[in-house]
């Protein structure tokens, strides 16, 4: 990452409504690289808004979005083709299977790594699961299946909606490796999740959100 | 193109896993129309009177049943938002995605004419002509439905809403598709009509994955 004092992502004076309901006003962050952000919160506060806003899913009532120091909405392209975004949904087709998935999702998102698929399916700990249908797969492993897009992907910044939903502790262990192995080469990360990350050598930031 | 490819390959493979989907509509086009000679009368005078616009209608209620289809499941496993978040323009995938949905609807439709037309005791130049009626129309039924299913697709219920927009605008394919096969049968000249439905076409082509891809961002809002 060429500039380490700029922050990869900005977002100033954010604000979302959800229907008649303000969920938050006037949020500021920034995500630097080799930096995490955890966005916490009750259920409901809005978690999954913010970060959605922040992947352009969502419009945001108020507030800037900047993408390596210019504003998002002049060149959104070039901002969704460093972006990896894993939403609560998987994005999984279940009549597919787990290889066929991913090799869809690889293709339609942004540049990749030289990994076979197969070998990003192994590390995942689905090794003989690629080519059963993701319908036979149990939730664990159809997240798993969808984590695997952090190893075939390469992405600055990881938008990452409770990456440890229905994962196991070895899930959730290979989570904390690819997150950390993505900070150490220059990424950024912003989370929603209730467990914490268990970063070795980095810091975590926070957003807290209230109902 | 990858991401072209990618997403029309995912769509067409789905289709081929889901193969009842795939014949339903098509079982329904040809219950129905085999409906009318039940229903009305197997006199080959009244049913040739009949046939092009029972048969346009019917591809048409066909084509509708199916468009949810489109992206009704995507917006429900995230499929939609990967799409949304690629760095690839939108309307490309959106052609894709209306490719794939025509390949799945309009050609076993356009296969299956020949069958159509015997049912309804039409000639072989009349069932040429309604062939390529088919083959202009149905493509224009999928882009132009498109549209409609991206702006439903967050409702819950947008099924119903879904044909009060969509059918309205399938009219113009309707009458100058059944008016080109009504027109071959009594012998006059059909080519404006299937020049019309050519022009419906280009223009639903260049037009309708703009408005779909526009409408797929609102609707995920």
């Amino acid at each position: 990452m060429s500039n380490v004092s700029s922050p990869l992502f900005q977002a100033t004076g954010l604000e979302c409504w959800r229907g008649d309901r303000r969920l938050f006003s006037g949020i500021d962050f920034s995500i630097h690289s080799g930096e995490a952000l955890q966005v916490v919160g009750p259920n409901g506060s809005g978690k999954t808004t913010l970060l959605r806003a922040v992947c352009g899913l969502t419009r945001a009532e108020q507030g800037k979005l900047f993408w390596r120091g210019a504003r998002l909405e002049g060149n959104p392209d070039a901002y969704r083709s460093e972006l990896l975004y894993i939403g609560h949904e998987n994005g999984l087709k279940f009549e597919l299977t787990a290889l066929e998935n991913l090799r869809a999702l690889r293709d339609i998102a942004a540049r990749q790594r030289n990994l076979p698929l197969e070998a990003a399916l192994d590390r995942a700990g689905l090794a003989g699961f690629e080519d059963r249908p993701v319908r036979t797969l149990s939730s664990g492993q159809r997240r798993r299946v969808a984590l695997s897009r952090l190893l075939i992907a390469e992405a600055a910044l990881w938008l990452l909606d409770e990456p440890f939903t229905a994962l196991d502790d070895a899930g959730a262990r290979l989570v904390n490796v690819l997150v950390e192995e993505h900070l150490n080469a220059g990424g950024g990360i912003m989370f929603t999740s209730h467990i914490p990350l268990s970063l070795t050598q980095r810091s975590l930031r926070r957003i807290t959100l209230d109902s | 193109m990858r991401a072209f490819v990618a997403v029309a390959r995912r769509d067409l493979l789905l289709a081929v896993r889901r193969r009842s989907e795939v014949a339903n509509p098509l079982l329904f086009t040809l219950i129905v129309i085999s409906l009318f000679p039940l229903g009305i009368s197997p006199a080959p005078e009244t049913l040739r009177l009949i046939a092009p616009g029972i048969i346009w209608v019917v591809a048409l209620l066909s084509v509708l049943l199916t468009l949810e289809s489109m992206f009704r499941a995507d917006f429900e496993d995230g499929s939609l938002e990967q799409l949304l978040v690629s760095p690839h323009p939108l309307v490309l995938l959106v052609v894709a995605k209306v490719t794939a949905h025509w390949l799945v609807t309009g050609l076993p439709l356009l296969l299956v004419s020949p069958l159509l037309g015997a049912l309804t005791h039409l000639n072989a130049a009349t069932t040429t002509v309604l062939a390529a009626s088919l083959a202009l129309g149905t493509p224009v039924l999928s882009f132009v439905g498109a549209i409609g299913v991206a702006l439903t697709v967050g409702l819950r219920r947008g099924g119903a809403l879904l044909s009060l927009l969509v059918l309205p605008l399938y009219i113009p394919v309707l009458i100058f598709g059944a008016n080109a096969v009504s027109a071959a049968m009594d012998g006059l000249p059909y080519h404006g009509q299937l020049l019309l439905l050519g022009a419906f076409l280009l223009l639903s082509l260049t037009l309708a994955p703009l408005a779909a891809a526009a409408a797929l961002r609102i609707s995920m809002n």
